[in-house]
């Protein structure tokens, strides 16, 4: 068995809190796993990748259109990790964009979301989109935004990983006295993907 | 309690490749380590800072590598196991001690740990350091994954021991920030107290000790050649007619590969690279039809492959880099070896990234941060020196403030390593008519800014020299430094007074300023255009990161909102200020974002129309 799960955003999104979680949940549950992060002037506003890779896997990097998951906390981002996807790749995206300086100083236009998302649907059509951000501010922070995204991608069904399992990996992780608003941000991001399934 | 320290052996968890060498070290009984930050090293530093008290050892923040390096030495010199680490342009700062050091040997056990960084994630260079080890003599270990990284770093001391030499731990970025499973073994108790017995005929590296001490380092090579021979770490997998010759993290990308492509393999994993084990290499070529070198960087194992297939085998071709079937360039994935193997057996390569409208998405380069002090400093520059663009130059040095390379701001001309930005203001000042303004930060000032600024004094330069002081060393993760107040163990230290030792250094002309105050700085780049000599601006305020999460705990945080009836939509918070907080809308509003608002109102102070105030609610 081998599942290999991108995920991409921007720094400062949480993402590698996410991927934390997402990997001491398969430690927890006994299967062998590697991850790759970013760290240093790479962090600093920038894209933000991680791979997570569980089962008999060496490799932390995912080679090119071998994704089982694309989990994006940016649409444009999403986009851009496309070369990692195959036609069965299931994508998961938060819709709210992040707009780059580059584009406020003039340099480049940011795309229309829903232009972004076609184009990701004409390499897969396993797309799920949602406002992750808004789901969390619902939920009661907006920095719930990344246990949002992993309710999500645990609600695809094909991580090796039970929803219960990981959503006592977020509490053990989360300070105690966020515990109830990521529980429930677990749970909105779980029925986005659900309901749409 | 902490599991990293306290964890019992056969406890799993998973740590980052830096996180499991100090896990290693630990085992081993390490007793003392120094280091400078860089990535992708720091987490060593971080860890060790983070958990020195609770483990009863030492850790200190040194001024820079070679500063450590030699702190190291005399440890290890007095009995004591030691580690010092650093990313691979730290090696070279260090490589002054790091070089003579293996002459005199050492007692206890010493690694150093260099942690290169193909692709250049976040490093002006892509060097490959195993060279190191060669130009040296200096045994290396190179591991493939954080658990290897915590054995070999547990068995590393055992080595340098038994050899007496120091020995290179040389990790990649792909060991040094991939998490994985480790699993622990006993911790070792060591010495935290030794003492020098001295020995200044072994110590002492005057030429003619150097003689003597230089053919023991060539026996001390030999006995480790046959020690690489054995090594656990040095091993053969499969017995395949097709034969792989790899290290580090290219043995996991050849393993995955070599599987999926239904390859008959036989693979030497070399973990023990330095001295080369020739006598396994020979035993490995037995059998083999093919030999394909896989590693990132130099073709550092593929050499000794051509010196020492030679005698058995000199009719074997050796498929690699001199072959160009493999780059040299960057850093290697599975894509990458796949094409490289493909290649090396005659088959076809199709790249399995999907077919997509290409889409023309603008860039997200890494950028100051949202209130960034440096962003306020280089908005004032501008504003003073932008009309005379061609009379200035702009050399810059290594931290984040380097991102001022981006426009709007354009305020990075030349730049070759930590401290050059001083270093070479010495030479353009001389030759030119180029007024240079060069930026440096606090750490990198202490580092190795400053006998470049004596050496300015002292030739009677003509050059600004602005020390960006954000007290602390940002980039590689909030690191203390000597201005700091506090040290590597957590406890108070004394505050090195950047402004005293600009003194000392005999320079006359000298201005602090706070960051945030744009009045004060332009007027002090003003004065400082007029003085003929040396003058330094001292620019300083807390880096905005540390500075938000200050306030917000102390509950005094606001964050600043653009009043769109006053707005004149001028853009000069948005597009000349360019704070990352501030973005304009498909209407042409600039707004800002209190996601990413850090409060700093440099914004509010530039704005022509007074449209931005605190959100007060």
């Amino acid at each position: 068995m081998k599942i290999n799960i991108q995920i991409v955003g921007v720094g400062g999104q949480g993402i590698l809190t996410a991927s934390k979680i997402l990997a001491n949940a398969a430690l927890a549950d006994g299967l062998n796993v590697i991850m790759s992060e970013v760290h240093g002037m790479a962090q600093r506003g920038g894209v933000v990748e991680s791979s997570i890779r569980i089962g008999d896997v060496y490799s932390p990097i995912i080679g090119n259109g071998k994704a089982d998951v694309i989990l994006s906390f940016e649409p444009m981002e999403a986009y851009r990790a496309l070369d990692k996807a195959n036609k069965d790749t299931k994508i998961v995206t938060n819709i709210e964009p992040m707009v780059p300086f580059t584009v406020t100083i003039g340099q480049g236009e940011y795309p229309p979301v829903g232009g972004l998302i076609e184009g990701i649907k004409k390499v897969t059509p396993h797309v799920y989109s949602f406002d992750a951000f808004a789901l969390a501010r619902e939920a009661g922070t907006e920095k719930a935004a990344n246990v949002v995204m992993l309710g999500a991608l645990s609600a695809l069904g094909i991580l090796p990983i039970s929803p219960e399992k990981m959503k006592e990996t977020v509490a053990l992780t989360v300070p105690a006295k966020f515990r109830d608003v990521n529980m429930k941000a677990f749970e909105m991001g779980f029925e986005a993907v659900k309901k749409e399934k | 309690m902490d599991k990293l320290v306290h964890g019992e052996k056969g406890t799993k968890m998973m740590l980052l490749g830096n996180e499991a060498i100090v896990r290693g070290a630990l085992e081993a009984g390490i007793g003392f380590s120094a280091a400078y930050p860089g990535t992708p090293s720091s987490e060593i530093s971080d860890t060790f800072s983070r958990i020195a008290k609770d483990a009863g050892i030492h850790f200190e923040y040194s001024v820079n590598e070679k500063v450590a390096m030699e702190t190291v030495a005399a440890v290890a010199a007095s009995g004591v196991r030691a580690m010092t680490q650093m990313k691979h342009v730290g090696l070279n700062v260090a490589s002054d001690a790091f070089m003579t050091s293996v002459y005199t040997g050492t007692r206890a056990g010493l690694v150093v740990v260099t942690a290169d960084d193909p692709s250049m994630h976040s490093s002006q260079n892509e060097q490959d350091n195993r060279i190191y080890s060669k130009l040296s003599g200096v045994p290396m270990l190179e591991p493939s994954s954080p658990h290897e990284a915590k054995e070999m770093a547990r068995k590393a001391f055992d080595i340098s021991e038994e050899l007496e030499s120091p020995i290179l731990l040389r990790t990649t970025t792909r060991i040094s920030h991939v998490r994985g499973v480790v699993e622990f073994e006993d911790r070792k108790s060591g010495k935290l107290k030794g003492h020098f017995d001295k020995d200044p005929f072994r110590f002492v590296t005057i030429p003619s000790v150097a003689r003597k001490q230089h053919k023991i380092l060539l026996e001390k090579e030999e006995k480790a050649r046959k020690m690489a021979d054995v090594s656990e770490f040095n091993r053969i997998i499969g017995d395949g007619k097709i034969g792989f010759m790899t290290s580090g993290a290219a043995f996991n990308y050849l393993m995955e590969v070599v599987e999926d492509m239904g390859i008959d393999y036989k693979i030497l994993k070399l973990g023990f690279t330095h001295p080369f084990p020739s006598g396994l290499f020979k035993e490995f070529m037995e059998g083999i039809e093919k030999l394909i070198v896989v590693e990132e960087g130099e073709p550092y194992l593929e050499e000794y492959a051509f010196v020492y297939s030679r005698e058995t085998r000199p009719e074997m071709r050796i498929y690699g880099k001199y072959s160009d079937h493999f780059p040299r360039l960057y850093e290697y994935n599975p894509d990458v070896v796949e094409k490289g193997v493909s290649a090396s057996l005659g088959m076809e390569y199709r790249d399995r990234k999907p077919e997509y409208a290409d889409m023309k998405l603008p860039d997200r380069p890494p950028a100051l941060c949202p209130g960034c002090p440096h962003r306020a400093t280089y908005y004032a520059a501008r504003k003073v020196f932008m009309k005379d663009k061609d009379k200035v130059v702009y050399p810059t040095d290594i931290g984040c403030y380097t991102l001022g390379i981006q426009p709007p701001y354009e305020l990075a001309d030349y730049l070759l390593c930590m401290g050059s930005s001083i270093g070479s203001s010495n030479g353009f000042s001389e030759v030119t008519d180029q007024l240079p303004i060069a930026f440096i930060g606090d750490s990198t000032f202490f580092h190795s800014g400053v006998p470049a600024l004596i050496n300015a004094v002292y030739n009677e330069k003509r050059l600004i020299y602005v020390i960006l002081d954000n007290s602390t060393t940002a980039m590689t993760g909030h690191q203390p430094n000597p201005g700091m107040g506090k040290n590597g163990m957590g406890d108070i230290a004394p505050v090195i007074s950047i402004e005293n030792v600009v003194k000392g250094c005999g320079v006359e002309w000298v201005r602090t300023v706070d960051s945030y105050d744009l009045p004060a700085l332009e007027e002090a780049f003003k004065e400082a255009a007029e003085n003929d000599g040396v003058s330094v601006i001292i620019s300083k305020h807390p880096c905005a990161l540390l500075e938000s999460a200050a306030k917000k705990k102390a509950g005094t945080f606001h964050t600043y909102r653009i009043d769109q009836d006053k707005c004149i939509h001028c853009h000069v918070c948005s597009k000349h200020l360019a704070c990352p907080a501030i973005y304009i809308t498909e209407d042409g509003l600039d707004m800002i974002d209190e996601k990413q608002c850090t409060g700093c109102g440099v914004c509010a102070d530039i704005c022509p129309a007074h449209a931005i105030s605190e959100v007060k609610e």
